[in-house]
């Protein structure tokens, strides 16, 4: 059945403005990447002239971005492995074993993931200057302590989502593959981590992105070392207090863009995870 | 592995004594890193913030933290004892946190609904439409936080095209001082966040039965009836859940407020993990700090039970 005229207008209207507030700050991104450093400063031009790419190949001078950004690919892909390594685990024991503790075990990690971060910085920072003391581990200002952090952090809801894509494989398909002669962990490895593969790569990219954009921890916890993006980028503030906006721009937007690929190339397996764990 | 053409010999492991213990015990093996990560990283720091909550910490005491003087509950009656200029700070930092949350979930799921409802219909470029809506949840926080500072400007694209162009506001508005920090903000945390309210209820909306839909269309429901009789009772309870992610999100929300404004907001949007971390790393009062993040935290977890409880939401419950 046809809607009628005022349903597709009022909806027209609707996705139109959506669409505009969507999409009207990417084109300002876009555009004040490529305007020159004169132009930028006047202002907001719909059509900026000498459109240009200078700033693209600026920005890695007028910051340290290159270390910066292998600081922010090291923590991040090392949280990663190692988050979806220990989620798996822990997932597979969740959908697969009966155990003491479990359903304590599963709701104290929900309820600390509620927490705000500000409540763990101060005394981690503590606890991490008392370790160096005590055994002299480094882990202010050292990959491993943002690394351990942020792993901590993206553990509650990788085992959250694992739990789903684990549950999503039944065990009879499991137990069949033992019955040809699997051991359980070639079962585990060969039938169920294939089959809830897209689900794990979904989480993968979720841990990366969030250790990626993460600031309240890397605002204490690394050191002119070990800066990761976020906080290099405040260094595109001059002596004088002017931003280089554009340079500025096209530095978020070429560290954003694998981001946002990856994400978009995987969001329908993190919203059937979402949904999964809350329906269960 | 069995060989070829040969019968498979069942190895069920139930019936292997010898291998008992181990699976008794692989469930505490498997789960062990997990568990040792977030209590290292999280239990143990969560009891020492309650502990560090009853010192006189500062910059003086820190070095030497475990000598540092008792100060029994002297932190928490800065806060909540008498009326003083803390307390207050405090208090208008609470209430502009609560709106700020109330205003982001209310707004992020109002245009989410209507994205979801829309773009359910069946009609050309729906797909497009839905992963350009995408784009800006997807987008690093701290990007989109440094997107809006540079389009908040005095002379940036906010000002430029509602201000000079159409008039909507004066066009020199300044974004960073007052109310209209307040509400620089919460657009700047609408943009990212309304998506995620979309990507959650599309599916929802979706997966409603086409048949219930063509029976009240033949019965002549109007679409707005059709929404509040059809659409909303089947996508309340994602709903529900959806609000109190959002919810969480944006009360401890730090990367927003701390982008735009550092650690000196505006008190209008002075949100409390700002006061917080003002309070411990700039004045250096890290017991006063740890009181405050303590009330912080006992606010959320008296807010989650009073949700969870009223509303029967049910998160988490893998278990069950």
């Amino acid at each position: 059945m046809k809607p009628g005229p005022s349903y597709r207008i009022l909806r027209a209207v609707v996705l139109t403005s959506l669409a505009i507030f969507a999409l009207f700050p990417l084109y300002v991104m876009v555009m004040a990447s490529l305007t020159p450093a004169t132009r930028i400063q006047l202002g907001f031009e719909w059509f900026p002239s000498g459109l240009s790419f200078a700033a693209y190949s600026e920005m890695w001078r007028t910051i340290e971005l290159l270390h910066f950004l292998i600081n922010s690919t090291v923590v991040s892909f090392v949280t990663t492995v190692l988050s979806v390594v220990i989620g798996l685990l822990a997932g597979y024991a969740i959908v697969r074993h009966r155990f003491v503790g479990k359903g304590t075990i599963l709701h104290a990690v929900m309820i600390t993931q509620t927490f705000p971060g500000i409540l763990f910085l101060l005394p981690l920072f503590i606890l991490y200057v008392s370790i160096d003391r005590a055994i002299g581990l480094t882990l202010v200002g050292s990959y491993l302590g943002l690394v351990i952090t942020y792993l901590s952090f993206s553990l509650p809801f990788t085992i959250w989502l694992m739990v789903g894509y684990l549950a999503g494989v039944a065990v009879d398909t499991e137990e069949a593959a033992m019955t040809d002669g699997c051991s359980r962990i070639e079962a585990f490895l060969r039938i169920t981590l294939r089959i809830a593969l897209p689900g794990v790569l979904a989480v993968a990219v979720f841990t990366f992105i969030s250790a990626w954009s993460e600031v309240l921890f890397a605002s204490v916890l690394t050191n002119e070392q070990t800066r990761t993006l976020p906080i290099g980028f405040q260094l595109f503030k001059n002596s004088h207090g002017t931003v280089q906006w554009n340079q500025l721009m096209a530095a978020s937007l070429t560290m954003s863009v694998p981001m946002v690929v990856a994400f978009l190339w995987l969001q329908r397996y993190f919203v059937r995870g979402l949904s999964a764990g809350s329906d269960r | 592995m069995p060989v070829a053409g040969g019968p498979a010999v069942p190895r069920p492991p139930a019936y292997r004594p010898r291998r008992r213990w181990l699976r008794k015990s692989a469930p505490y093996f498997l789960m062990a890193p997990a568990v040792i990560a977030i209590v290292v990283v999280q239990v143990i720091p969560m009891i020492a913030a309650v502990g560090m909550s009853f010192l006189a910490l500062n910059q003086f005491t820190i070095r030497d933290w475990t000598h540092a003087p008792f100060a029994g509950l002297a932190n928490f009656a800065v806060v909540l004892g008498s009326w003083n200029v803390i307390s207050q700070a405090f208090l208008t930092s609470f209430l502009v946190t609560v709106g700020y949350t109330v205003v982001i979930v209310a707004a992020s799921c109002i245009l989410g609904m209507l994205a979801a409802v829309f773009l359910a219909d069946d009609m050309r470029g729906r797909r497009l439409l839905g992963s350009l809506f995408m784009l800006a949840f997807a987008l690093p926080a701290f990007a989109a936080a440094i997107l809006w500072t540079f389009m908040f400007q005095p002379h940036g694209a906010i000002n430029v095209v509602l201000g000079n162009e159409f008039g909507l506001i004066p066009g020199d508005t300044f974004w960073f001082a007052g109310d209209k920090a307040f509400w620089a903000m919460c657009i700047n945390t609408l943009w990212r966040t309304w998506p995620f309210a979309f990507l959650m209820f599309l599916p929802a909306v979706q997966s409603i039965p086409k048949e219930l839909i063509e029976a009240a269309r033949v019965d002549g429901a109007s679409r707005w009836r059709e929404f509040r009789s059809i659409t909303l009772p089947s996508v309340s309870r994602i709903t529900l859940l959806v609000a109190l992610i959002i919810s969480f999100w944006t009360f401890n929300d730090f990367t927003t407020p701390f982008i735009m404004f550092s650690t000196a907001a505006p008190k209008q949007a002075d949100v409390l993990s700002l006061v917080i971390y003002r309070t411990s790393f700039v004045n250096l009062n890290f017991g006063l700090g740890s009181a405050l993040s303590l009330l912080m935290v006992s606010f959320l977890v008296g807010f989650s039970i009073l949700y969870i409880r009223l509303l029967r939401v049910d998160i988490g419950g893998a278990d069950s």
